[in-house]
């Protein structure tokens, strides 16, 4: 399992890395490499040039402005995992970190490869959808920006230019009484996921639902928000049986991935169950109660 | 002196001598050897289950960079003879690459060879093959009932093998029994896929008309199928068993890659080398393990006595057979389990289809054939409102029976079954299980204890050949050790085969070292190639350890023979005069009349004036050994003694299910484990614990799933999922040693230990956790998606009244 | 392309096609064949190597790629010929292996392991180890071997009346 032949390029700025792009249709960037280079060894993925863009300098890094957290292109995700703000501004990344890939893999992977690959099983993604993340790329010398909820479009698809470098995502951070919750299901521990859901909740004074938001991921082509169940369960009490109510309507209608691993039905059914129990999570985290057990 | 006060170094927890060079990095892998101006091949593989190859364009890949040669199915077979079968099927020839048709996806049907593999794969990419897809068959019920589609036309059917045995008075005991049980067991398509694939470079030197092979070898007569497919004599053929092979556990066979490179080395007059890529090795490098399906019925009392068993075996042996369709002969040996079933009819059937070619694995069919029994005896017991321990207690053959004749003729040697039954729960306490148990299904989840009681046939007395071929008259299974001791008096002891992790080194060392009464680590051990070795049979079959070890035994005791002989000539005394100790040997009536190691060494090298007459000079001896209790053909009705020694484990396991997400998580395992004398402790425990995982993997997560078009779509270690430390629990094994009467220290084989009972075991906790819902299971793997759907179905069932 | 790479504190320029893994480079051309190819899809974890001191799948990484890093290869923690270091006799006191396979990268990992945490409880071990899979020994005597490490690695350097 040998890439195909390629040219190797190492810019140094990502300006550079854009006109690389820009001037070879079958050029590709590069970032940790995890899944593209599988990807090459079998010969599924033949880039004629690969960008190297891990070293550019001002691609990798996690600050706090103002109310967002900002994290750049090429952040390994093993630095997300043991970064102070992360744990406390975004618990909810911080939550599903260990559950992507295995330490080895965090080791090299980058939230921008991972958000650029566009898995439908990705924690990223579904951490981005949920969070309503602003994705940042650079094409062409001019910087962009997407909302997570517009950027993902298929699986492994997304509505990223082919000429254009993501440089960064930026995550709102929520301040208050606020709970997490995170669920996934795999056969192995650290496998795809066949089905996770993520929720985050802000808690009013009265103990009630001010703020919430439900993601799913790994069951459809790319992740989902459950809207109207957010619409819903806001300003309630969250008790269980609203929770199951709003949840199952608005998984209701989904068209759920069936493959080897796990059925259709068996995506759909239990979407609905992960998602509950992660609301319920949320819930519990922010009251400073015990969460589901996994 | 170890603990049982009995052995010297037998039985201690001795360091495993190989290793050293493994943690270091220092392994010698196929890989790592390379022979200068070696040339790569990469392998064209069809994309069609079933093809006819109209055409092969290769002129775009031979103008490619690096490339010397392209090799098609056409050349080869006019080169080349099919390689050796096992049954008696010659219109289903097999060869390294199709000829003029591909019967599975992933089959090999031209090999490139090219300065580096990855020039060969870019060549690879330029062949271009016209196939015209013919119909096929990939399921075995399809198979064997219609001819509609044939996966070898020459055949006319699908069927290479249907035998039925019929051992003691099957019918008669039916009728006399009050109660009978169907059951259909099915034990889905995986393997022991090791970690290294499957490699070898193949050199010709012409001028002494010798094909060297380094190849990550683990099987017998490979050396011998090698000369035969290549038209040369076996002595032209020179295998190197000083490889070390990164696991194996059965599957590395290798005959059509060596097979295959052996003739481009000599049609090339290079070194050429195939390392299996990831790809190449799943799809198309024939190391499939069996996929079973069974039916069984058995006729059983009120007290839940099982008096007589049928079981049909239908075997999807894939598109080609080599030896794999014996793996329906080797439970033969122990068709009954550890139980005192009194009679059997067993029906063998292999078919091929349109699927990856199997090889042989750990255990040799037995795994897959204890899943079929002990789901039985579990729903036996449920029949019967019965504890699934308690049949068990009432069925197993006691202590005081043995040896005891099977049905099929098989005497097992020793055992003592209940006693290690009880010590396991004496460890762990059947009632405290079923509590926790019961705590976990009161807390919501779905929960069940897993029993699993059953044999490892050891020794590897392979008369399932002769079995099912009448043609094949084997009945000699042998080993050897040859020891020398040079002029310094330092010690050499040879073996005569690879070895992939079974510490044979250590082993042979251990058990020269027992006899001789010297330290282990003194004696080194050396693998010559397979011109300078003794007959062996390979680590096949659980037998290493009873035929390597007693073949060393042997060929020790052999020397310590002639050197107390010296001695007691050289100090003018009878022979029963002379005692041999630790290396010396002394005059029993007056012990400072001795000779010391090195004067014993001086006498036997130098002073042929001082040996005993017409004794040789020198110190070297040898031992080739034949299989304990072997030697004699099948009877007519099928009834034959196979393995020697059959080792006994039982398992005792608690699964818990979140019945939400249908993942079985395995909380508690406890298994008792007895392969009587252990040599090494530190190897049979890792044995244990090595099998177990792998039982795991194949009862849960391990399967070659075929879509309906025939491809593999678990082709990559993705899809292909092997059990991480995650996925293994902490066992606890529980020890008896019951020594076998017939090997020299006592010892049975542990090769195949946890393997044979782990898959029963899940399967059995994951049924008595289904209970409570009023449904089962019994096709492996159990996956966490199936099971999820099951319980939903049934739950949705039971909340609507049915 | 000529590259340079420091492996095992060496700075060597090497002249690689560009698509040469580092596991590749590092077993053809450096004849450091420590580094084993199960996969070469990033599963098996047999080609593991430290970069910058975290373990890493070789065969995930071109050699260009790994110009301007650290890498560690099963030679470069060996102390020298014939001489185990702590971790690698604790694998062999424990019978850590049997065919040796993913034996380095085991011991890899066990090395960067114990450097972050030098008292990892089983499960922080069986959590490190498990992005690499072994076919043999089902693990026991793997996580055996690393807790065993730890210990002596965590009495090394103390007087003995303070060794627990």
């Amino acid at each position: 399992m040998k890439a195909a032949p390629f040219e190797y390029s190492r810019p140094a700025d990502i300006d550079e890395a854009c006109a690389m792009l820009a001037a070879d249709e079958n050029a590709r960037v590069i970032a940790g490499g995890q899944t593209l280079v599988p990807m090459m060894a079998m010969r599924l993925a033949r880039p004629t040039r690969l960008v190297d863009i891990n070293r550019i300098v001002g691609l990798s890094y996690i600050r706090a402005d103002g109310d967002v957290i900002a994290i750049g292109a090429t952040t390994r995700q093993c630095d997300l995992e043991r970064d102070a703000l992360v744990a406390r501004d975004l618990p909810l990344m911080a939550k599903a970190i260990p559950w992507i890939g295995h330490a080895a893999t965090r080791a090299r992977g980058t939230i921008g490869g991972s958000l650029a690959n566009a898995d439908p099983a990705a924690e990223q993604a579904l951490i981005a959808v949920t969070l309503d993340a602003v994705l940042n790329y650079r094409e062409g010398g001019t910087t962009s920006e997407i909302k997570a909820r517009d950027f993902f479009v298929g699986p492994m698809v997304t509505s990223l230019p082919s000429t254009a470098c993501l440089t960064g995502v930026r995550y709102p951070v929520w301040r208050g009484k606020i709970g997490i919750g995170f669920h996934e299901v795999n056969a192995r521990r650290s496998d795809f996921a066949f089905v996770a859901a993520a929720a985050q909740v802000e808690l009013g004074p009265d103990g009630k639902c001010k703020r919430i938001a439900i993601g799913v991921g790994a069951a459809t082509d790319f992740p989902m928000r459950l809207d109207s169940a957010e619409q819903q369960l806001t300003g309630t009490a969250l008790d269980e049986a609203a929770i199951k109510d709003a949840v199952t309507d608005a998984l209701a209608d989904i068209d759920a991935l069936d493959d080897l691993h796990a059925s259709a039905a068996y995506r759909k059914r239990v979407t609905v169950s992960l998602a509950c129990r992660a609301v319920a999570d949320a819930r519990a985290s922010a009251l400073g109660e015990k969460p589901h057990a996994h | 002196m170890s603990a049982l006060g009995k052995f010297r170094y037998v039985s201690t927890d001795r360091r495993v001598r190989e290793d050293r060079r493994f943690v270091a990095g220092k392994g010698r892998f196929v890989a790592d050897i390379n022979l200068p101006n070696t040339k790569h091949v990469a392998l064209v593989t069809c994309p069609h289950a079933a093809a006819r190859i109209l055409s092969i364009d290769k002129s775009a890949a031979l103008k490619m960079p690096g490339v010397h040669y392209v090799l098609d199915g056409d050349e080869l077979a006019a080169a080349t003879l099919p390689l050796m079968t096992g049954l008696d099927t010659p219109n289903v020839p097999r060869r390294p690459l199709a000829h003029e048709v591909a019967r599975y996806s992933g089959e090999w049907v031209v090999a490139v060879v090219a300065d580096s593999r990855a020039q060969a794969e870019d060549a690879a990419e330029e062949v271009v093959v016209d196939y015209e897809p013919l119909p096929f068959v990939l399921d075995a019920e399809q198979a064997l009932s219609s001819n509609d589609i044939l996966v070898h036309q020459a055949h006319g059917s699908n069927v290479l093998l249907d035998k039925t045995f019929t051992w003691g008075e099957v019918d008669k005991d039916f009728a006399a029994s009050p109660r009978k049980l169907k059951l259909r067991v099915k034990w889905g398509r995986s393997s022991t896929v090791p970690i290294e694939t499957f490699g070898v470079t193949a050199s010709w030197d012409p001028w002494r008309d010798i094909l060297d092979v380094h190849a990550s070898i683990q099987m017998p007569r490979f050396h011998d199928q090698i000369g035969m497919a290549l038209k040369i004599p076996g002595t032209s053929v020179r295998v190197h068993h000083d490889v070390d092979v990164g696991g194996s556990y059965g599957v590395k066979r290798g005959i059509k890659h060596t097979v295959l490179c052996g003739y481009l080395s000599r049609r090339l007059g290079f070194p050429v080398r195939l390392i299996e890529d990831r790809l190449e090795n799943m799809r198309g490098g024939d190391a499939h393990g069996p996929e079973r399906l069974f039916d069984v019925e058995v006729a059983f009392d009120d007290n839940g006595i099982v008096r007589s068993m049928k079981m049909r075996a239908l075997e999807n042996v894939g598109a080609y057979a080599g030896r794999s369709p014996f793996q329906l002969g080797k439970p033969v040996g122990a068709i009954v389990g550890p139980y005192k079933i009194q009679s059997v009819q067993y029906r063998a059937i292999a078919v091929v289809t349109n699927k990856t070619t199997q090889d042989a694995v750990r255990g040799f069919g037995q795994a897959p054939t204890n899943v079929a029994i002990e789901r039985t005896m579990d729903e036996v017991a449920n029949a019967l409102g019965l504890d699934r321990l308690e049949i068990r207690r009432r069925n197993m053959i006691r202590h005081e029976d043995f040896p005891y004749t099977i049905p099929s003729g098989t005497t097992y040697d020793s055992g003592d079954y209940h006693l290690l039954v009880d010590k396991v729960l004496a460890h762990t306490s059947y009632e405290g299980l079923k509590a926790e148990r019961d705590a976990l299904r009161a807390e919501g989840m779905l929960a069940g204890i897993g029993i699993a009681a059953c044999l490892e046939p050891s020794g590897g007395n392979a008369t399932f050949e002769a079995l099912l071929n009448p043609k094949v008259q084997t009945s000699t299974y042998m080993d050897s050790c040859r020891i020398n001791i040079d002029g310094l008096g330092a010690i050499t002891a040879m073996m005569h085969t690879t070895s992939s992790g079974q510490g044979h080194e250590t082993l042979v060392g251990t058990a020269i070292g027992e006899v001789l009464q010297i330290d282990p680590e003194m004696i080194r051990v050396t693998r010559p190639d397979s011109l300078n070795s003794l007959p062996s049979g390979t680590p096949v079959g659980s037998r290493m350890a009873i035929m390597l070890g007693g073949a060393a035994f042997h060929a020790a005791t052999k020397l310590k023979t002639k050197l107390t002989t010296i001695a007691a000539h050289d100090l003018g005394i009878p022979l029963e005069r002379a005692v041999y100790d630790q290396g010396e040997v002394y005059d029993r009536n007056k012990p400072e009349h001795r000779r010391s190691w090195l004067e014993l060494v001086q006498i036997a090298w130098r002073s042929y004036h001082r040996m005993p007459p017409d004794m040789e000079p020198g110190l070297g001896t040898s031992h080739v050994m034949q299989v304990p209790t072997g030697g004699m053909p099948p009877t007519a009705d099928g009834r034959v003694q196979m393995y020697p020694c059959t080792s006994f484990e039982f398992h005792l396991i608690l699964v818990s299910i979140d019945p939400v997400i249908g993942r079985p998580e395995i909380v508690k395992y406890r298994i008792g484990h007895d392969c009587g004398t252990v040599i090494n402790p530190k190897i049979v425990r890792g044995m244990t614990m090595g099998g177990i995982a792998h039982g795991i993997g194949a009862a849960l997560y391990e399967e070659f799933a075929y879509n309906d078009d025939g491809q593999l779509i678990a082709q990559t270690f993705m899809d292909y999922l092997l059990p991480s430390s995650h996925e293994v629990p902490d066992v606890e094994i529980i020890h008896q040693e019951t020594p076998s009467p017939h090997t020299v220290f006592g010892q049975k084989g542990s090769g195949e230990s946890g393997y044979l009972g782990a898959p029963a075991a899940v399967a059995n906790a994951i049924n008595d956790a289904l209970k409570p819902l009023g449904i089962s299971t019994n096709s492996l793997p159990i996956k966490v998606s199936k099971l999820g759907d099951m319980i939903a179905a049934a739950q949705d069932k039971q909340s609507k009244g049915k | 392309m000529r590259i340079e790479l420091d492996i095992n504190g060496v700075v060597r320029e090497l002249d690689v096609e560009a698509r040469t893994t580092l596991l590749d480079c590092l077993r053809d051309q450096m004849q450091l064949t420590g580094a084993h190819a199960g996969c070469e899809h990033g599963v098996c974890g047999a080609c593991t190597v430290l970069f910058d001191g975290a373990a890493v799948r070789s065969c995930l990484m071109f050699a260009p790629q790994a110009q301007g890093s650290k890498i560690t290869t099963i030679e470069g923690v060996t102390p020298g010929p014939g001489e185990m270091s702590v971790i690698q006799d604790a694998f062999c006191e424990t019978h850590g292996m049997q065919c040796g396979y993913c034996t380095p990268a085991m011991v890899l990992v066990a090395h960067a392991l114990l450097i972050d945490n030098p008292s990892p409880t089983r499960e922080e071990i069986v959590d490190a180890i498990s992005g690499n899979i072994c076919r043999c020994t089902g693990y026991a005597q793997i996580i055996d071997a690393i807790a065993l490490a730890a210990e002596r690695l965590r009495g090394a350097n103390r007087p003995s009346e303070q060794r627990a």
